[in-house]
C-alpha cells in the first residue's frame, strides 16, 4: 500500500462518518454495526455525558419511535431522535457500559448469573411483546451486560430485519412466537458456553421446548417460558419435561435434605436407644 | 393457615407417633394412653411456641434451633415429673422438636403477609 492508498482509505473512512454538525452530538469512535445501521460513541455537548448514537437509514427512522415506546429497565432506553444533514435518521441512547452477552459468557458466569440474565432478557420481551414490538433479531450480540449486572436487550428490529440464522426461527412470517425461538437459542447458546459442567436436562428441555419447529409447540408466551425456568429455580418440576422417577426422587432429596437429614437424625436416635435398652 | 395453628397440628401429629413408639418396648405397653396423651400435649406446646416463633423470625437455622431447645426443655419437664428415662424422653424429644421448628417455618404464613391477606 503507497501513500495515495492510504489516503483514499483515509478519505474513505471519513467520507463513511456520519456528519453530526447541527446536532449537539461530536463523534468519538465507531462501536459496533448492527440490524439496519452503525452504531457510534458521541459526547452529549450540552449535558456533556458520553451516548451511544445509531445512524439509520432514512426508511428505518421507524426503530427509534418503536423503541421509545419500550421503556423498561431491560431495553435500553432512548434520549432523542434526529435527522442528519444526509437525511439519515438517527436517535441517541444510554451508552452501556459493560459486555456484550457472548463475551460476559467468556467470563464463565454460573448458572444461577446465567439464568437470571435469561429472566432479565425474558421480562424486556414480555414486555415488548405487550406493547405490539417484537424483537426480531435477538442474539448474543444484541445483549449488553453493564458494569453491576444490569441487562439491557439492544437493536430492536424493525420489519426489514431478517434475523441471525443459528437464532432465528423456521417460519417465514416473525412474529412473538418467533422471539421465544430465539430465546430458546439463546438459553441453548448460554449453557453450551463455557463454565456450566453440564447443563441440566430441565433447563435444555425449556430451550428445546422454546425452539420447537411448529410454532403452536413453543410455550404460548415468554411468560409462560419464564414460569416454566422459575419452577426449575424453585426446585420444581418443569413443564417441559417429564422426568423419570430417578430424578424426581433426586430432586425431592435436594429440594427437602434439611427435613430428611432430621427425619434419620430421629430415626438413628430411636433406633440407638432401642438397641441399648434391650442390649 | 397461620403458623401457630400449623404448628399445633405438627405437634401434635409429631408428639402423639413419638409417644407410639413407646410400644416398642414391652414396659410401656399399659402405660400407652397416658403416653400419647402427654407426648400430644408437649408436641403441641413445642408447637404452638415454635409457631409463634417463626412468625416473629424468619429463619431456618434458628426455627429449629428453637424447635429443638424447646423439645428439650419439655421432654426434661417430662422426665423430671417420672424422676428416670432421662435419655428415652429427651433425645427424641429435642430431634422431634427440631423437626416442629423447621415443620413451622416452612409451611403457614408469616404474621406479615397474614396483615396483608386481611
Amino acid at each position: 500500500m503507497d501513500v495515495s492508498d492510504s489516503v483514499l482509505d483515509h478519505l474513505r473512512h471519513v467520507a463513511a462518518l456520519p456528519d453530526l454538525s447541527g446536532t449537539r452530538y461530536e463523534l468519538e469512535c465507531e462501536i459496533g454495526r448492527g440490524g439496519m445501521g452503525v452504531v457510534y460513541a458521541a459526547r452529549d455537548r450540552q449535558l456533556d455525558r458520553r451516548v451511544a448514537l445509531k445512524v439509520l437509514d432514512a426508511a428505518l427512522a421507524g426503530e427509534a419511535q418503536l423503541i421509545a415506546r419500550l421503556e423498561h429497565p431491560a431495553i435500553v432506553p432512548i434520549y432523542e431522535t434526529g435527522e442528519l444533514p444526509d437525511g439519515r435518521a438517527f436517535y441517541a441512547m444510554k451508552l452501556v457500559a459493560g459486555a456484550r452477552l457472548d463475551g460476559y459468557l467468556g467470563g464463565s458466569p454460573s448458572l444461577g448469573e446465567r439464568l437470571r440474565v435469561i429472566r432479565r432478557i425474558g421480562e424486556a420481551l414480555a414486555f415488548a411483546h405487550t406493547r405490539g414490538a417484537i424483537h426480531r433479531d435477538l442474539k448474543p450480540q444484541n445483549v449488553m451486560v453493564g458494569e453491576f449486572g444490569e441487562v439491557y436487550v439492544m437493536d430492536w428490529g424493525v420489519e426489514a430485519v431478517a434475523g441471525t440464522p443459528a437464532f432465528r426461527a423456521p417460519e417465514a412470517r416473525l412474529d412473538r412466537r418467533s422471539d421465544i425461538y430465539a430465546l430458546g437459542a439463546l438459553i441453548e447458546f448460554m449453557l453450551a458456553a463455557p463454565g456450566v459442567a453440564a447443563a441440566p436436562p430441565a433447563l435444555r428441555a425449556v430451550a428445546a421446548k422454546a425452539m420447537r419447529a411448529d410454532p403452536g409447540a413453543r410455550y404460548p408466551d415468554v411468560a409462560a417460558l419464564l414460569a416454566d425456568l422459575e419452577r426449575f429455580q424453585e426446585g420444581l418440576a418443569v413443564e417441559a419435561w417429564s422426568e423419570p422417577l430417578g430424578h424426581r426422587l433426586q430432586r425431592f432429596a435436594s429440594r427437602n435434605a434439611v427435613l430428611l437429614w432430621l427425619l434419620a437424625a430421629y430415626a438413628t436416635v430411636k433406633l440407638a436407644l432401642f438397641f441399648w435398652q434391650t442390649r | 393457615m397461620n403458623k401457630i395453628l400449623a404448628g399445633l397440628l405438627f405437634g401434635l401429629f409429631l408428639g402423639a407417633l413419638d409417644g407410639a413408639t413407646a410400644a416398642f418396648y414391652p414396659e410401656t405397653r399399659n402405660l400407652m394412653t397416658g403416653i400419647l396423651v402427654g407426648s400430644s400435649i408437649k408436641g403441641m406446646l413445642v408447637g404452638l411456641l415454635s409457631g409463634w416463633f417463626a412468625r416473629k423470625v424468619q429463619s431456618m437455622k434458628w426455627g429449629i434451633a428453637m424447635g429443638a431447645a424447646l423439645g428439650l426443655l419439655f421432654a426434661f419437664g417430662v422426665a423430671a415429673m417420672q424422676h428416670e428415662h432421662y435419655l428415652e424422653i429427651m433425645l427424641p424429644g429435642f430431634v422431634t422438636g427440631g423437626i416442629i421448628g423447621f415443620l413451622t417455618q416452612r409451611t403457614g404464613t408469616p404474621k406479615l403477609a397474614e396483615k396483608r391477606e386481611a
